[in-house]
Order: structure tokens, then sequence, then C-alpha cells
């Protein structure tokens, strides 16, 4: 169970508040309505130089890291395809230092064109390290665009090209900051040794002056259902043979998910999973094979990746994972294999609550969905799937024609 | 109006309280440490076992039994092993590293008596039946072939090796020892290593009297204590600065890795070098990271560390960087090695690095498990929790004039190990 209080300040910012004395830290946590599927299509992988940027110095603050670090603070950042998250911790009694930072932030970016070409090239190292210097490192730069063709989950959050990168400029930056970054866009979440009271005074000061911005209107195009089960085969300087497997599934809200959720781990979750035990235990088609969701906002993926064993021919491996999706299919889950995975998807909520920073960013996202008390009723809708539900949602996600196939063969 | 430029006031960290371990003594002598915190009903139990007669003919022996244990043993196969756990939502990990071998589980405290029994059995049961391992000798093998075309990895061997020779640390996997490795070898480092004498318990979440009894019970008694063994241990003769390149074909990328031999946290200087460690490389805004990636922009993470373990420490800078910007990368290095060994820190950036530290160390103490945690490392090091008290003490007080004497005895540039892997 995770108690928060929540108020809301004049121009829009959302506020919640969740109060925890058994340790001397603080959190905030200020999450941006904002990710990867909002990029131009001719300019990808923006919103996370964008997220670089943001530690580049605010308009009244040259340095972010630096006073933050002065006080014994710490602090991170991430982008997905969907939102923008930042987040700060530090000793608890130095909270006020975190609201100067993060408010001066979102009242505005100092723009340093040094910043920006510095950034750059991080941003493009990081490119290097972590998708073409590495063996398999671009599965998803080809994977993505397969599996979309409209929706712009097609490209990465890197980007789609490094070019993309290299090309941005201080304009794209101060339109991007003036569109998505601004309160009525944001979430804040404060947790730790705090009080309410203590968090609304301290919001009112250092957010409330900001002005609310409008909140950007989100119209994406919709993906169309797929038609025909597509396939596409690399060659790459790569030790094994390898497999991916991308199927359409429901978005985070949308009927199916929870679904999908428990089908990819009674799939791949421990060594008493499926796909391990049939496909790398018994007939040792595969050294190692997972089934994962994305777990997007919109209607995101259902992957199932394997590396061949060697010698396999790679139709009989993607033949023999076809033959678990057909039993998946065509025959209820057992109860006891059910309640396996269900508690434990219990106890992972429970072990997380042993981390402020993770209840901090559970209640930014649930509050993004809507609503920050159904994270206390999360594990519930888990436990309320029937085996009847999965076989459905099998039935309708595991066909040929919504599936993506990328085989990844060595040279 | 309210005044954003200036900072507003703040305290460096003053009360940084420890819970403290409490020590019990299972009925076969074992050794139990609880923390006991926190409001979940859950509880950590880690099965700590020392790392024993290392053998250079059989390097892979202590790791493949830890990473097997899970694999079978008289009365359940791989997969039930795996069931009876996750039934529970219980989580079974096995770790090992240069210095030990551990067992861990994760459970609701109201499981404790379901999964126990099958950690027991694992621990005095296992039997690595031979089909299970010729699956895990191709599976790791598969595994090494794809960790082989890493730059970062391969950077990471070559380092240990120059550094450490023909120890333990400085050993890596190759596929031939796979292919050398049999049953025997498995079954006598099981019957040598994982016995009461050799093990120490840690546990930690919500931990009451039920529960202790509850290891007692399983752990305590009905374990055979098995004969004696020797610890590992090492001296290690300290090399002067090879370089080591190893160049592959249209890497984009390098990796960079560079450092020597050093001390432990056995130490009295371990904090106090901790501490320049920092300056130099060991947070966001640590000199490496300000020079060579905020300023120049040749990398995405630059970072250096200081590792202690049983026989000694080590020091270590590691980077992937531009391929093009590579030598650069390397030469900035250098002088920020040579700036510590030469100028004085100024009072501004030393107070902030301090009172990073202090937060940090703060921040490290956020439940029952941290706390284990930092229990663990006092413990396996035969310290107290004075440890700590003077490591505070250190951080608080240390001088420009300290890290400066500090930074020209344990910092050479030329004398350090350094490995590149890409192209230069």
């Amino acid at each position: 169970m995770v108690d928060f209080n929540r108020f809301v300040l004049s121009n829009g910012l959302k506020v919640l508040v969740h109060e925890d004395f058994t340790n001397p830290m603080a959190v905030v946590n200020v999450l941006y309505d904002v990710g990867a599927r909002d990029e131009d299509p001719e300019k990808t992988g923006f919103a996370h130089l964008f997220e670089h940027l943001m530690f580049g110095g605010s308009i009244n603050v040259p340095s972010y890291d630096e006073p933050l670090q002065r006080v014994g603070g710490e602090n991170n950042a991430f982008t997905s395809n969907d939102i923008t998250n930042y987040y700060i911790t530090l000793p608890a009694a130095n909270l006020e230092t975190a609201f100067w930072l993060e408010s001066d932030r979102m009242l505005s970016l100092a723009f340093s064109q040094k910043s920006l070409e510095v950034q750059k090239n991080v941003v493009s190292e990081e490119f290097k390290q972590r998708y073409l210097n590495q063996p398999y490192g671009d599965v998803w730069l080809k994977l993505r665009p397969l599996a979309y063709k409209e929706h712009p989950y097609r490209w990465a959050t890197i980007g789609k090209e490094l070019s993309h990168i290299e090309e941005a400029t201080i304009g794209d930056v101060k339109g991007f900051f003036a569109k998505h970054y601004n309160p009525s866009n944001a979430i804040l979440v404060v947790g730790g040794s705090v009080y309410t009271s203590q968090v609304k005074e301290l919001a009112e000061k250092w957010f409330g002056s900001i002005p609310r911005g409008e909140k950007p209107i989100r119209n994406l195009p919709k993906e169309p259902v797929q038609l025909e089960a597509r396939r596409e085969v690399v060659t790459a300087d790569v030790p094994l043979n390898a497999i991916y497997m991308a199927f359409h599934m429901p978005g985070r809200q949308d009927n199916g998910y929870y679904e999908c959720d428990l089908i990819s781990d009674i799939l791949s979750r421990g060594n008493a999973s499926r796909l391990y035990m049939s496909l790398v235990k018994e007939q040792k088609l595969f050294s190692e094979i997972s089934a994962y969701i994305t777990s997007s906002s919109d209607p995101g993926l259902f992957v199932i990746e394997g590396k061949l064993t060697e010698g396999i021919d790679p139709q009989l491996a993607e033949a023999a994972i076809w033959n678990e999706i057909d039993i998946l299919k065509n025959e209820l889950i057992p109860e006891r294999e059910l309640t396996k995975v269900k508690n434990k998807v219990e106890s992972t909520m429970v072990f997380a609550e042993m981390s402020l920073l993770d209840k901090a960013m559970n209640l930014a996202f649930f509050e993004l969905m809507g609503n920050a008390a159904e994270l206390n009723n999360e594990t519930q809708k888990y436990l309320l799937v029937t085996q009847q539900d999965l076989q459905n949602v099998a039935n309708k996600v595991f066909t040929k024609q919504n599936s993506s196939t990328l085989l990844y063969l060595a040279n | 109006m309210i005044e954003r430029t200036q900072a507003p006031a703040f305290r460096q960290v003053e009360n940084i309280e420890l819970i403290k371990a409490e020590s019990y003594s299972l009925d076969n002598g074992i050794n139990l440490f609880s923390i006991n915190a926190g409001s979940q009903d859950l509880v950590r139990i880690e099965l700590i076992f020392n790392n024993v007669n290392w053998n250079p003919e059989k390097p892979l022996q202590a790791y493949v039994v830890n990473s097997m244990l899970v694999e079978g043993t008289r009365t359940l196969r791989s997969h039930e092993i795996a069931e009876e756990i996750d039934y529970y939502g219980a989580f079974l990990q096995t770790d090992y590293n240069y210095d030990q071998s551990i067992v861990t589980l994760y459970t609701l405290t109201k499981h404790l008596n379901s999964t126990l029994p099958v950690v027991k059995q694992i621990l005095t049961d296992s039997v690595f039946p031979e089909e299970e391992l010729a699956t895990f000798k191709r599976n790791q093998k598969q595994k090494l072939s794809i960790n082989l075309e890493k730059n970062d990895f391969l950077s990471r061997r070559i380092f240990n090796k120059a550094l450490f020779g023909n120890t333990i640390y400085g050993f890596s996997s190759t596929s031939e020892d796979y292919d050398k490795l049999d049953r025997d070898q498995l079954v006598e480092y099981f019957n040598l290593a994982y016995r009461p004498g050799n093990c120490t318990i840690v546990v930690s979440g919500k931990v009451d009297e039920a529960t202790i009894s509850s290891i007692n019970d399983h752990f305590g008694r009905d374990w055979d204590k098995g004969v004696s063994l020797h610890q590992n241990t090492f001296t290690i003769p300290v090399r002067s600065g090879s370089e080591n390149y190893f160049e592959r074909e249209g890497a984009l990328q390098s990796a960079i890795r560079i450092g020597n031999l050093s001390i432990n946290r056995n130490h009295p200087d371990f904090a106090a070098l901790q501490v320049l460690n920092t300056v130099l490389g060991g947070y966001f805004g640590s000199r490496l990271m300000a020079n060579i990636r905020e300023d120049k922009g040749y990398t995405y993470g630059i970072g250096s560390a200081l590792v202690s373990f049983k026989n000694m420490g080590y020091f270590f800078i590691a980077s992937e960087v531009g391929a093009d910007v590579c030598t650069s990368a390397v030469e900035e290095i250098k002088k920020e090695i040579d700036l510590l060994r030469t100028e004085r820190i100024s009072e501004g950036e030393l107070s902030l690095v301090k009172n990073y530290m202090l937060g940090s160390f703060l921040g490290g103490l956020e439940n029952a498990f941290s706390h284990a945690d930092k229990f663990k490392n006092i413990y396996f090091s035969g310290l107290d929790y004075s440890y700590y008290s003077n490591y505070i003490e250190t951080v608080k007080s240390i001088t420009s004039d300290k890290l400066l004497e500090l930074a020209q005895f344990y910092f050479n540039f030329d004398s350090f190990e350094k490995v590149i892997v890409g192209k230069k």
C-alpha cells in the first residue's frame, strides 16, 4: 500500500506527496508527458536529446548538477517512447534545493549553444555504445519499423539515425521546450521524510508562479491493423543466429494488457517457464529465450526473442516457438501455473515498496494514466484474470498475420 | 518575487545512523546476523560461502557449482526447484564473485516454511546431473561467444589478466575451460565448500524470533560438517605499467581500462583514497566526467572506482569513447591524474565532494537490505562498525594537502596498466 496526498497548483501542476519517515532521504520526481512518440518523424531522438539538455543550465541557475551535489543529492532521468522522467534523491533536510533547481528549469532553460553541441556528441556516443557497437545492438532499430508502419513507435527513443541528432538546432530545442515543458504537462511527486504541508508551501513558492502554458493535444496516427505476416532477414557480424518475433498487443490501459503480461510470465519467467523448459532444456534449440511486453501507453508489442543453438535450422526453431504458442491458444493454462505467475506479480509489488524512488515513480506514472490511487489496485487486476481470459487473448494476439519476425543471422 | 539566482540554505548531513546487525549462533555453530527493519512482511536470507581451495587446473569449479545449485537434487529436478520457489512468489538467486559464493532467498514471511526446505535441499543434496551440465556448458559457451564481441568485456579480461596474473582475480574463462569441466569436479567442490563451517547467514527485512528459529531448524542441524579446507590467499606482484592494445576492425568506439593494484578496506588510507577517487571519477560531476563527457563530448560515460577484495584492492578508470578520439581521451585522463598530483583541490570542490559523499552514504541506507549490505562490507573484511564512524569522520575532515599527498603516493599514470580495445 502506497499512501499519498494530492493537490493541484493554479497553473495546473499536479503534486503528489508520499510521506515515508522510515528513511532520512527525500525523492523529488518530475514526469513530463512527452516522449519519443511526440517527435517529428524527420527529427527523431529529440525528446531524449532534450532530456540531456535539461542538465545544461537553466535561466537563473547556470549549473544544475553542481548545487545539487553540494547539498548531498543525486539525480538522473530517462526518456521512453511515452514519457520523460527526472528524479532527485537528497537528504530530506535539503529538500528546498530540489524545488529551486526543478522549478527553474521548468521556468526556462539557458539554451546554451555549447551545451547543445556537447550533448549532441554525448548522445551520438550513446547511440554508438548501445545500438551500433554491440552485437545485436541494432535489433530495435529494425524491429520497430517492421512492426509499426504509421504510429511513431516505429522509431526508438535514441532516434532513427545518427544524422537526426547531429542536425538538431537551438531553434528545435526552444520550440520543444515551449510546447512540452510547462506545469500543465507535468506531474511532481515528492516522497520520503517530508510533510504534505511543507511540500505544499515549497510547491507554491517555487512552482506557483510558472506560467501554465498549454497542455499539448496529442493526436498520433493510429497503427492500422496488420493484415499479413511480416518478415525480415538480416545478416551481421554476430556469432549466433537469433529470432525476434513481435505481435501487436493492447496498450497499458486497454483490455487484454494484464493477460499479455501474465502470458509473458508463463512463457519465460523463471526456470520452470514454458519456453525455457521446452526449447532450451528439453529440445535444446535455443541457448537463451525470453518473452516480454513493451508496456507502452498506446498499443504495444509482445516480443519473443531467442538465440539459437549452434547448428540448429532457424526454420525448425521458429516452428518450435509457434508450437508453444499453439498450446497457449488451444489449451487452458492449468490453474496452478496461473496461480504461480500471479503470486510472483503479487510479491514483486510488495518488494517494490522497499524502494522510495520506485514508489515515487510509480505514483507519477499512475497519475499520468488518470489516478495514482490505481497503483494500489494493480495487483488485484492481475489476480482477477482467469484461465479463459488468457486463452481468449492468446487467440487474438498470436496470429501469423499479427506477427513481425526478424531473423538475425550470423555471417 | 522569489530570488531564483540564490541557492536556498542547506546543511551538511549530520546524523547518520546505521541499524546494527544482531548476532546469533545456530545449533551447529553457523554465525547468523540479522537486520530487523521495515514494515513489509518479507525477508532476504543470504547464505554466504567463502571460495576455497583455488585450483588453477580447475578454475571453473566454484563458479559452476554455484550456478548449478538450482539444477537438481536427489529428489527434485531443475524445473521442480524453480516451480516450488516461484509458486510461493519467492526469488532464489545464486551469485558468485571472486571471494564468495552466495545463495539468496527473497520471500514473503508467510511462505518462509514452504521455501526454506528447497534451499536446504539444494545446499545439502545437489547432484549436478550430467544432462544439465551438458546444457549449461553449451549455453555458457554460446553466451561467451557473444560477450567476446563486446569491447568492454574484452577490455576487462585483458586488464584483469595484466593486473592479477594467474590468480582467481586474473582468470577469464574460455570455451576450452568449459570443455575440460566434468561432473566430478563439481561434486568435489560442492562437498568441500557448501558446509556449515564455511557458511555465514545474513537475514534482513522484518525478522522476528520465529524467522530465526525457522532458519535454525533448516540450517542449524542435519548438515554434515565436512572436511577441512583452506582459504584462498594470493600475493600479487605489482607490475609496472604495461600497454595493451587489442585492435578490432571497424570499431566505432574503443573501450579504455586503466588502473593499478591498490589498497583495500582494511588499509587506514582507504576512506581518504575514496574521497580522492570521488573527485576524479566517482560521481556525475567528477573531473573525468566534467572534462571528457561534459566538455569534450568524447563519451557517454566515464568513471573510476576503488574496489576492495579480500586479498587486496584495485583502482581503475573505464570508459567507451569514440574511436576517432580515443588517443585524445587517454591524454585527457593522463592530464587529470597529473593534475591531482600537482595541484591542491580547491576548497569549493572539496566541500562539494564531501557533502555529496555524505548524502550518498545516507542515501545508501534506504532499507533493511541496504543496512545488511553495509554490515557485510565490514564483517567480511574483519572490521567493526567503527569503520563507518571513521569513514564519516575522514570524509568530513580530510584536507586538500592530505589528498595531494595521497595522489602522489597512489596515482602514477606511467605505472598504471593500460588497456585499449577497439581502434586508436
